[in-house]
């Protein structure tokens, strides 16, 4: 952003495709929804703080699913939690973008096969963007999923629909 | 005080058998603490003389559990006792067959039991008479079955989505 107030300092005009632009401002303020489910949500909030400083890319956490760009699912979803969490992210409005954090959500984790309570992979209920691995992923794994988010929202465009979106 | 101070397991059994008789039964353990048995029936009575009594004063249950006897088609619940005025701790033991897995509620005597007893109701099926609010505390509402039975089969879909069994 620095870069292009230098460049256009003169001059309030700056053109540019429609698509360039709302994806530009859509991967710069992505505003995720805060909860945790588990200890992934330790990790998620080390991100969040001053260390690792999600914020200098416009990574903000809101408290209501209507304000939120992506959901962040950190931890564990339980059967009980699995279908509170179709509800939030129903809430979402468009575009609305998931990455599931950690192995729990990825596909179960630990308990994949024994645990009768916990759900198999968050995207057997909603649709996930980005799978970050990890028991829990770090800090920087975690940036690096945003990373990929913000790729793939550079890519896309006005006129198709996500891929895999609802 | 002191002289009441620090009873122990067999003490507080002969002096609760003045008022109880032939209900309860001792059970020294070779490891760890020994406990007292109480029919399922007379739990309520026996709870509510521990924490009164002014010679005992159990004001708090400090742990709930309960337990799937698989061999015996029993189901038990371990009653863990402590008193802060007196610093005497007592574990209490109800056994019940796994058809007819009745036991009395001590949510009235210590408020700790309402949440564990739902707990125990949940995970075990195992059922407190006279709780007010026996439902299920950990798994969801419409859960089948007391996941941590030992024959406990998990169901396969729960609202449409898999479970993984």
């Amino acid at each position: 952003m620095g870069l292009l107030d230098k460049k256009y300092h003169d001059s309030n005009i700056i053109i540019v495709p429609l698509e360039n632009a709302l994806n530009w401002a859509r991967k710069s303020s992505l505003w995720y929804e805060q909860f945790g489910l588990a200890c992934c949500a330790i990790e998620m909030m080390a991100t969040a703080a001053s260390h690792y400083d999600f914020d200098r890319f416009g990574i903000l956490p809101r408290s209501s699913p209507r304000q939120a760009d992506v959901m962040i699912v950190a931890g564990t979803v339980t059967m009980k939690m699995a279908s509170r969490i179709e509800r939030l992210y129903e809430q979402m409005s468009e575009p609305r973008y998931v990455i599931s954090m950690g192995s729990c959500s990825n596909s179960g984790g630990p308990y994949w096969e024994h645990g009768y309570h916990v759900l198999k992979g968050v995207d057997k209920v909603i649709p996930v963007d980005v799978y970050v691995p990890g028991c829990p992923p770090r800090p920087e794994a975690l940036l690096e999923g945003f990373l990929k988010l913000q790729e793939r929202i550079t890519n896309e465009t006005v006129v198709e629909s996500k891929p895999d979106g609802k | 005080m002191k002289s009441d101070a620090l009873k122990s397991p067999e003490e507080i059994y002969e002096y609760l058998k003045a008022s109880f008789d032939e209900l309860l039964e001792y059970v020294p353990a070779e490891l760890g603490q020994s406990w007292i048995t109480v029919p399922p029936f007379s739990m309520k009575a026996v709870a509510k003389f521990l924490r009164d009594d002014p010679a005992l004063r159990f004001n708090t249950l400090m742990c709930q559990s309960g337990v799937h006897y698989p061999d015996e088609d029993e189901l038990g619940v371990t009653y863990h006792l402590h008193s802060t005025s007196h610093k005497h701790t007592l574990v209490l033991k109800v056994r019940v067959p796994i058809a007819d897995p009745r036991v009395q509620s001590v949510e009235a005597i210590w408020k700790t039991a309402d949440w564990h007893e739902r707990e125990a109701w949940d995970l075990l099926g195992i059922v407190f008479d006279g709780h007010p609010n026996l439902k299920r505390i950990l798994c969801p509402e419409g859960w089948e079955g007391h996941p941590l039975r030992k024959d406990y089969r998990q169901q396969e879909t729960y609202l449409g989505v898999t479970t993984g069994a």
